[in-house]
Parts: C-alpha cells; sequence; structure tokens
C-alpha cells in the first residue's frame, strides 16, 4: 500500500526552556491511500496537534511530515498553500458551512478559490453533492438542512477536486449515532475510492468503522489496533 | 441462560433431531455459542429425565426426535416472561482482573488497561464489519435473530470500551505517577509487597 500521509518522528513544542510544551513528542503515525485511521486519546494528547500538522496549518519543530510524498517542511509558504488548497480536505465538528451559500456554493468554494471557473466548480461541486446522495439538496442553504446533511455537505467540500486526504475533527461529535453513522459508512466509501482520511473521534462506536485505531497519550503512539502487539509481560520485574 | 432453554426455545417450532438442534441454536446466536453435539445429547438427556421433553422411538437410522412436552413449555413461559437478573450471567472477568490489578503488587493497571482497549477495539472493528458487509442473507427470522445478537455484542464492546475509557481517567488521577512506565525493580531490591508505601510510584513496581 502506498502511503498519502506520513508523520516521521515529529516534535511540535510551544514555547521554549522551561515553559516549553510539547504538544506532540516523537510521533510517528501512516496513512496508506484508501485507508480511513481512527485516532482517539485524552484531551490534551496532541489529536488537533496532528491533524494540523498533517494538513500543513501547523509546522513541526523537528522530524517530517509527507502528504502524498512531498515534505511540507520542505515546500514554500505558496507551495504549502496550494497543497493545502488542492490535496487536502477538512471536515469539523461543527460542520463549518458558511451560512449565506447554497451547499453547492459552499462545496465550489474551495475550487473558486483556486481559481477553477464558476461554471467548471459549480459542476463539480453538484455533482460531490449527488455522491453524497444530496443532489435535491444543492440550492438549499444550511440553515434548512439537518446536522447529519449539513455535515453530508461538508464531506462533500472537503472532497471536491482531487483531494487525497481528508482530515476530520470529530466529524460525528454534533450527530446523533444514526447520522453519525451514515457519515461513517460515507467517509469509507470515500476511502473505498482511494482517499485517504484520518479521523479524530472520541466515539468508540464511530472509531470501530476505521481500517485502524490509533491511540494517543501524551502527543505519542501508545497502541494501534493494526499492529499486533507485542506480547510484553505487564508485571514489572518478571 | 442455560443450553437448556435455548433447546426449549427450539423445539416450541416442533420436534427436532439433536443434531438439528445444535445447528439451529448456533445459527440463531449467530455462532456467538458454538455447541458439541455431546452437550446437546446430554442436555437433551436431562431435560428428558425431567419430563421437560420427550423422546421418539428412534427413526430407521436410529436417530431421536424430541418434543417438548406441557412441563417444558411452560418453564419455556417462565423463563421469557422474567427478566434476566444478574445471579443469571457470569461474573465479569474483566471487572474482577482490573480490581485484582489495582490490588496486587507490580502491576501496571494502566497496562492492563490499555491491553484491553485494544483488543475490545479491534472486536469492535471485526463486528463493525460484519455489520458493514453483511454475509448472504438466510431466513428472515434467522437474520433477524443474528441482528439481535450482533447488536448486542456492538454495544457490549462500545460500553466496554467507555468503561475502559473511564479507567484511565480514574487511574490517572488516583496514580498520576503512571503517566510514565514504571521501572522494573533492580535486580535484588529487597521489597516488601504487601506493605504500602508512602511513595505512589512504589505501588507500582
Ligand atoms: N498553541 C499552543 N501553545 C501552547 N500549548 C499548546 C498549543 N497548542 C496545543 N498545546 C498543548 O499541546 C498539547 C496537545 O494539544 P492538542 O493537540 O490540542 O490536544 P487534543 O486535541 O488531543 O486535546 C496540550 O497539552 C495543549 O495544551
Ligand atoms: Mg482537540
Amino acid at each position: 500500500m502506498s502511503t498519502a500521509l506520513s508523520l516521521v518522528e515529529v516534535d511540535r513544542i510551544h514555547g521554549r526552556g522551561n515553559a516549553a510544551v510539547h504538544a506532540v513528542r516523537g510521533l510517528t503515525v501512516h496513512v496508506g491511500v484508501g485507508e480511513l485511521v481512527a485516532v482517539m486519546g485524552p484531551s490534551g494528547s496532541g489529536k488537533s496537534t496532528l491533524l494540523n500538522l498533517a494538513g500543513g496549518l501547523d509546522r513541526a519543530t523537528a522530524g517530517q511530515v509527507l502528504v502524498d510524498g512531498a515534505e511540507l517542511g520542505e515546500l514554500s509558504p505558496k507551495e504549502l498553500a496550494k497543497l493545502r488548497r488542492r490535496r487536502v480536505g477538512y471536515v469539523f465538528q461543527d460542520f463549518n458551512l458558511i451560512p449565506s451559500l447554497t451547499a453547492a456554493e459552499n462545496v465550489a468554494l474551495p475550487l473558486e478559490l483556486d481559481g477553477v471557473r464558476a461554471r467548471t466548480a459549480r459542476g463539480q461541486a453538484v455533482q460531490a453533492l449527488a455522491e453524497v446522495d444530496l443532489a435535491d439538496l444543492a440550492d438549499r442553504l444550511p440553515q434548512d438542512m439537518s446536522g447529519g446533511q449539513q455535515q453530508r455537505v461538508a464531506i462533500a467540500r472537503a472532497v471536491v477536486g482531487e483531494r487525497s486526504l481528508i482530515l476530520a475533527d470529530e466529524p460525528t461529535g454534533a450527530l446523533d449515532s444514526e447520522t453519525g453513522e451514515q457519515v461513517m459508512r460515507l467517509l469509507r466509501e470515500r476511502c473505498a475510492r482511494g482517499v485517504a482520511a484520518l479521523m479524530v473521534t472520541h466515539d468508540a462506536g464511530h472509531a470501530a468503522w476505521a481500517d485502524r485505531v490509533v491511540f494517543l497519550r501524551d502527543g505519542a503512539v501508545l497502541d494501534d489496533t493494526g499492529r499486533p502487539s507485542e506480547p510484553e509481560s505487564l508485571l514489572a520485574g518478571s | 441462560m442455560s443450553i437448556a432453554h435455548g433447546l426449549l426455545a427450539l423445539l416450541q417450532d416442533g420436534p427436532r433431531y439433536g443434531y438439528q438442534l445444535r445447528v439451529e441454536f448456533e445459527r440463531a446466536t449467530g455462532s456467538t455459542w458454538p455447541l458439541n453435539v455431546g452437550q446437546v445429547y446430554t442436555t437433551l438427556a436431562r431435560l428428558e429425565r425431567d419430563g421437560q421433553v420427550a423422546g421418539h422411538a428412534p427413526d430407521g437410522e436410529g436417530r431421536l426426535r424430541y418434543e417438548l412436552t406441557a412441563s417444558g413449555r411452560e418453564t419455556l413461559a417462565g423463563w421469557f416472561s422474567r427478566p434476566v437478573t444478574l445471579g443469571d450471567r457470569p461474573r465479569d472477568e474483566l471487572a474482577i482482573k482490573l480490581a485484582l490489578a489495582a490490588t496486587a503488587a507490580g502491576v501496571d493497571v494502566r497496562a492492563v488497561v490499555q491491553v484491553q482497549r485494544v483488543a475490545t477495539m479491534q472486536r469492535l472493528q471485526e463486528l463493525t464489519r460484519l455489520k458493514r458487509d453483511p454475509g448472504p442473507t438466510v431466513s428472515g427470522d434467522t437474520d433477524l435473530a443474528w441482528i439481535l445478537v450482533l447488536d448486542n455484542l456492538r454495544f457490549m464492546a462500545e460500553a466496554e470500551l467507555r468503561w475502559l475509557e473511564h479507567c484511565e481517567g480514574t487511574l490517572t488521577r488516583a496514580r498520576p505517577a503512571a503517566a510514565t512506565s514504571a521501572p522494573a525493580p533492580a535486580p535484588g531490591s529487597d521489597q516488601v509487597p504487601d506493605q504500602p508505601s508512602a511513595d505512589p510510584q512504589e505501588a507500582l513496581r
């Protein structure tokens, strides 16, 4: 399996000296093409930092972050901005749709910001909405849609164009469990078509939809359900 | 729940051979409770002795069919109408294990919790896969039985994961020193395991 996202031995340190906070430390995570990976961990364990580093919204203090093989630390600000716009899609807990824009306009927005002509962008947006089963609501405003529908619009926006990596921070957090499952089903479908997704969640039932679940603690990977655990002794000194 | 209740329930549909009961039992419970033929026949023999089922004369191939008696029907009705109580269930081994891990000297309880979290999450992933891509459908009733059992297993696994996450929080608050893994005691260290220590780290060694 080729790798869509790699973080290798990444540190992200805020502040200096005695006041330094290690948001993540020695963090290594890989997400393969077509893979859905869930991230769980207590508050403050570095989940959001991981997503921000993966999406180029934050820069590693040490270590490497690679998206589609490109090392983010070596990109110019312009190249990084382009990669963020073209390759990476974000999904947030609170959907983050622009209230005054229709579903189709929200989905088309990242394309238009990237210089795609309005008509082309609209066409691609409507198609992305059809893929999340919302073709009928293309001209509706967010306020006239249910939470689950809004989140599906957000997913359409995250995948429109040629995006290869979806980063989702608690995408099911504001949804009831049934609707949350629909969103998980949708993310899985996208991954089946070759998108890679990294998703933070507190809901074990939703995390279980992922190919792998990574547990973070204190800014590093504590466990990974895709990695066979070593039968080490739990009795210290035995 | 006993095998006996399960067999009585299946016989409600009409007389069955022992091997049929075994197959139907496993199908209804989604193979989560495999039985061997021996268990089925021993249980049937006991039910017959107690007047809950009656065996027909052997057929040409020497196979015995069983049917429910009036008394068996009564037992079954009683079982369905009463809620399951705590005494009917086996104690949860995991809860006891954690309690003992917290009590015993030299055990890293957080590590015990984490090992279980990974295992239970893997199990929940497996169950979710089964729910996501259901296999070929059999008869309507069997499908429904399987869905009920599968959902039960999923919800139990989810509840266990929530509880384990809660345990991690509780342990972190109770024994903050565990945040860094406890080093093994130096060889020959003269530790008295039964004696509570003032140093919280000591409890982990
Ligand atoms: N800008 C920042 N300045 C200082 N500390 C930060 C900053 N961002 C995050 N942290 C710290 O880094 C750690 C990880 O944070 P975060 O990635 O938000 O965790 P999570 O999303 O798992 O709750 C926390 O201890 C947090 O306080
Ligand atoms: Mg966070």
